[in-house]
């Protein structure tokens, strides 16, 4: 890997890691979606100062193209956090959908009081 | 005599809540006690409603934070000057609840009841695990507000008014939010002390979390403590 790309990826993965930090800070983001980006940031960070360590995964696992590693395991975690963001968006529905049915029955009870 | 409310979070706690209540009953009588069922499974709210406590029920579980927040809210609208929250599993001793209250009366804001300051004692069993996750946070804290205190997730606190107006708009609402919400009021401005406690094993119930899950919920605090440390105050909702 050539420094200039040493460079921008090192850069970018601090930059996300310091706009993570920025939303919790300023409770745009919930700590614990936080930690999965955060720890993303760390790992392009590590791979971006030790380049060696993503050959040797790949020699390790007898894969002769090691960015293909890489590929492999974003599309993996990325297919995690959306399977992560669809389990939290069932919880939030079935949530909604319990208070769209509380107040109606409180709407009700008021009704039958007055 | 001021107007105090005592709150009690309470998810699935119908074993231990009777006792608690009756207790608060005997040595505390003038304050009005509001227990908020955290989308209970059990009996809860209908055991609290039959001692006649206030009850607030949350359709849903949100957590102890939320539980809490929603029963700031309560007190602000309701002019209540000075609030407590005891724990319904039965550790907090309410006789102990006046000298908390009357710090308040001292001047005040947020008064902790500590199991391990100085003159408190732990009848009490914690696990290891949790000990050594107890001391990182106390590091922490002391790190990020320059005070000392012995113990950051006590949930056997008081409020002065002004303090529970803030938290009723800002009060954190994710596990051990206890942590958050004592560096929160201490950047604040705040004026926070600790006194020494006696707290009792539970009478009923089990640690919420424990194992990976508590792991998780230290380093995710720390995380949010740490992004919290510096710049501007958060955005109040």
């Amino acid at each position: 890997m050539s420094w200039q790309a040493q460079l921008v990826l090192v850069l970018s993965a601090l930059a996300t890691m310091l706009f993570v930090l920025r939303l919790v800070r300023r409770r745009e983001l919930r700590g614990k979606y936080s930690l999965l980006w955060l720890a993303t940031g760390v790992a392009f960070f590590v791979l971006a100062l030790v380049p060696g360590l993503l050959k040797w995964v790949s020699d390790l696992l007898g894969v002769g193209y090691p960015p293909a590693i890489l590929f492999a395991i974003a599309i993996v975690f990325l297919l995690f956090v959306l399977v992560h963001l669809s389990w939290e968006l069932t919880r939030l529905e079935d949530r909604t959908r319990a208070l769209a049915e509380d107040i109606a029955l409180m709407r009700s009870d008021a009704e039958e009081d007055s | 005599m001021q107007k105090t409310l005592v709150v009690i979070p309470a998810y699935d706690e119908e074993a231990s809540l009777p006792g608690v209540l009756k207790e608060l009953r005997e040595q505390a009588p003038d304050f009005d006690v509001l227990v908020v069922s955290d989308g209970s499974t059990d009996r809860t709210a209908a055991v609290a409603r039959a001692d006649g406590a206030r009850v607030l029920e949350l359709p849903c579980n949100l957590g102890i934070g939320a539980a809490l927040r929603v029963a700031f809210r309560y007190a602000v609208n309701h002019g209540y000057e000075r609030v407590a929250q005891v724990d319904a599993d039965g550790q907090h001793d309410p006789v102990t609840l006046e000298r908390l209250l009357a710090r308040i009366d001292d001047g005040a804001d947020l008064v902790i009841g500590s199991r391990f300051a100085e003159g408190g004692a732990v009848t009490y069993d914690v696990s290891a695990f949790r000990r050594r996750g107890m001391k990182v946070l106390r590091h922490l804290v002391k790190r990020l507000t320059g005070r000392e205190f012995t113990d950051t997730t006590s949930g056997f606190r008081a409020m002065s008014q002004p303090m529970v107006e803030h938290f009723s708009r800002s009060y954190p609402s994710e596990y051990m939010e206890s942590v958050e919400a004592l560096v929160d009021a201490c950047r604040a401005g705040f004026n926070v002390i600790e006194i020494p406690v006696n707290m009792r094993g539970r009478e009923g119930g089990a640690p919420s979390t424990r194992g990976f899950r508590l792991l998780y919920s230290y380093v995710r605090l720390v995380v949010v403590l740490v992004a919290s440390a510096g710049g501007r105050p958060p955005v109040t909702r």
